[in-house]
């Protein structure tokens, strides 16, 4: 139990520390761009990105969890039965759909700042959360549920008790897939004003400070894999 | 007492039953036989509403089922199908608790019944409560199966080809092991197959179904001796008739007693009350012998059966 949940537990140990220690490494950054007087990134602190990254990526997630399990349910329900090939289809087209797109779009009616990346990353976040339920909800033995209902089970309990149970894995699956690409898509917020990890990024590609996207790089890169070791502890 | 009243089922433009009448008596087993596609999974889906009926009217102790909650109704129908159904990812022992624990009985009152139902089913509790389903072999899975319709006493069974996807070897013993419990238990069961030996085996009454109709419906003697049509003769088997009422028939019907059982010489092979005239003919013929001891269930010998009785009544 405890060997599952150290490799996490490391990562964000990591992870702050160097939020929180950057210019200990100012040597290296020195070494890597030595035209520059400053190597450090100081408009904001990175802990303060950090959070805001991650409270972005939560949020989305959140919501977009909940929107696409209880989509994908409905879809499967006799009820729902007639949207299936239409959910289905939009769970697979949708992703071909560039965040970028998404954002360019939302901008216009949401303005600058966190909402268009919020919009975008719960879209974006939905589909393989929504793509994996379904495969779940459908992956279920068929005679497993007949003999659930011909038992006596209402169709909520088999749901809840034997369909959600045994699609558990795949939609936790998708829902890994959908932070894990999402932690890297916030970063594309800081083109449109919200404050992420991608400031750094953005701001050193405008002026030509590779330091400077070198420190948002390691941390998102260093998000993603903490993330992602504790959705692996998880299942 | 389960009663179907002209009933109808239709799928889109197709009839799968038509108007159909049957009534099941209180502790009987009706078996419901045909090919595939002839109408029997419908109608036994319709008596526990997995299936709504088209038209007619299904009454179960004489009332109607579309009045009453499906899931109360299904509480009192243990259900058993061919691929067992069984939770994977619950034990085999919460697996028969299922129906108890919807029931909501307190905890040490299921704990026994699991019990005592893996103990009548011939597994061992200590073994095999806290396995899951994908470690049993297919035998223990229906077994399970069996169980788990039986565990809170429903007074109704239906059971769709449950032995359908068994081996021969388990579906015998499957088959034996339902006569024993049956015998037990006598709950009024539907059983739905295609092989009519099993129905031959297991039926009080068989309902011979082709293209949604009943063609007969009559004891299992009768389909052999007085069958309807000639489906029904192809379906039984015209020249093996002999042989199968012979197979309906016990030892016990047909042997002389003696007026006292005696402890049998060590070594003598014979049969049992309860084995078919078709197997101890087929064991006399085996060892050459016109005459075999037969032994009651305690291995005391009670008396012999000789060929010239099998031959002179037992078909």
């Amino acid at each position: 139990m405890m060997r599952v949940w150290a490799p996490p537990f490391l990562l964000a140990i990591l992870l702050c520390a160097l939020s929180a220690g950057m210019p200990i490494l100012e040597p290296l950054y020195e070494w890597v761009q030595p035209d520059k007087q400053q190597v450090i990134y100081e408009r904001d602190s990175f802990l303060f990105l950090l959070q805001n990254h991650i409270t972005l990526v939560l949020i989305s997630a959140c919501i977009g969890t909940i929107t696409a399990v209880a989509g994908g349910i409905f879809a499967t329900r006799p009820a729902g039965r007639d949207f299936l090939p239409l959910v289905s289809q939009i769970a697979s087209i949708g992703q071909t759909f560039p965040p970028v797109a998404v954002l360019a779009l939302a901008v216009p009616v949401l303005g600058f700042g966190e909402a268009p990346i919020l919009v975008a990353l719960i879209l974006y976040g939905l589909l393989p959360i929504l793509r994996n339920t379904l495969a779940g909800l459908q992956g279920v033995d068929p005679t497993v549920k007949e003999a659930a209902l011909g038992m006596g089970m209402s169709p909520l309990r088999v749901l809840l008790q034997v369909e959600l149970p045994l699609a558990g894995r795949v939609i936790l699956a998708g829902i890994r897939t959908s932070v894990t690409i999402n932690i890297a898509t916030a970063a594309i917020g800081s083109t449109v004003g919200a404050r992420t990890l991608g400031d750094p990024v953005i701001a050193g590609l405008v002026n030509g400070n590779t330091a400077y996207v070198l420190q948002g790089a390691i941390l998102i890169g260093l998000l993603a894999l903490t993330v992602d070791s504790l959705f692996e502890a998880a299942e | 007492m389960i009663e179907l009243k002209n009933v109808t089922r239709r799928f889109g433009q197709a009839v799968a039953v038509d108007s159909i009448n049957l009534t099941i008596e209180t502790g009987e087993v009706c078996v419901l036989v045909g090919s595939s596609g002839c109408g029997k999974s419908t109608t036994l889906r319709m008596i526990n509403r997995l299936l709504p009926h088209s038209a007619g009217e299904i009454l179960v102790d004489g009332e109607d089922i579309t009045t009453m909650n499906p899931e109360k109704l299904r509480l009192n129908m243990g259900y058993v199908i061919q691929g067992t159904g069984l939770f994977p990812h619950w034990t085999v022992a919460r697996n028969i608790a299922m129906v108890p624990a919807l029931l909501k009985w307190p905890q040490a009152r299921i704990d026994e019944r699991v019990h005592e139902l893996l103990t009548l089913l011939d597994l061992d509790p200590a073994i095999h409560a806290g396995k899951f389903p994908q470690q049993l072999s297919g035998g223990q899975a229906q077994r399970v199966g069996v169980a788990r319709a039986l565990a809170a006493n429903p007074n109704i069974l239906l059971m769709d080809e449950p032995f359908g996807a068994l081996d021969a070897i388990t579906r015998e013993n499957l088959q034996q092991e339902l006569l024993r419990i049956q015998q037990q238990v006598r709950k009024t069961t539907v059983f739905v197959t295609h092989d009519i030996d099993e129905a031959l085996k297991l039926a009080t009454r068989i309902a011979v179904m082709d293209q949604g109709r009943i063609i007969q419906h009559d004891t299992p003697e009768n389909i052999l001796r007085r069958p309807a049509s000639e489906f029904v003769e192809n379906l039984v088997g015209k020249q093996d008739r002999g042989l199968k009422l012979m197979s309906l028939r016990r030892v016990g019907d047909l042997m002389q007693r003696y007026p006292q059982p005696v402890n049998p010489e060590p070594g003598v092979e014979g049969v049992q009350e309860d084995d078919s005239l078709r197997l101890a003919l087929s064991v006399m013929l085996w060892q050459e012998n016109g005459e075999l001891p037969v032994f009651n269930g305690e291995g005391a010998k009670t008396g012999v059966i000789t060929r010239e009785r099998i031959l002179q009544a037992g078909a």
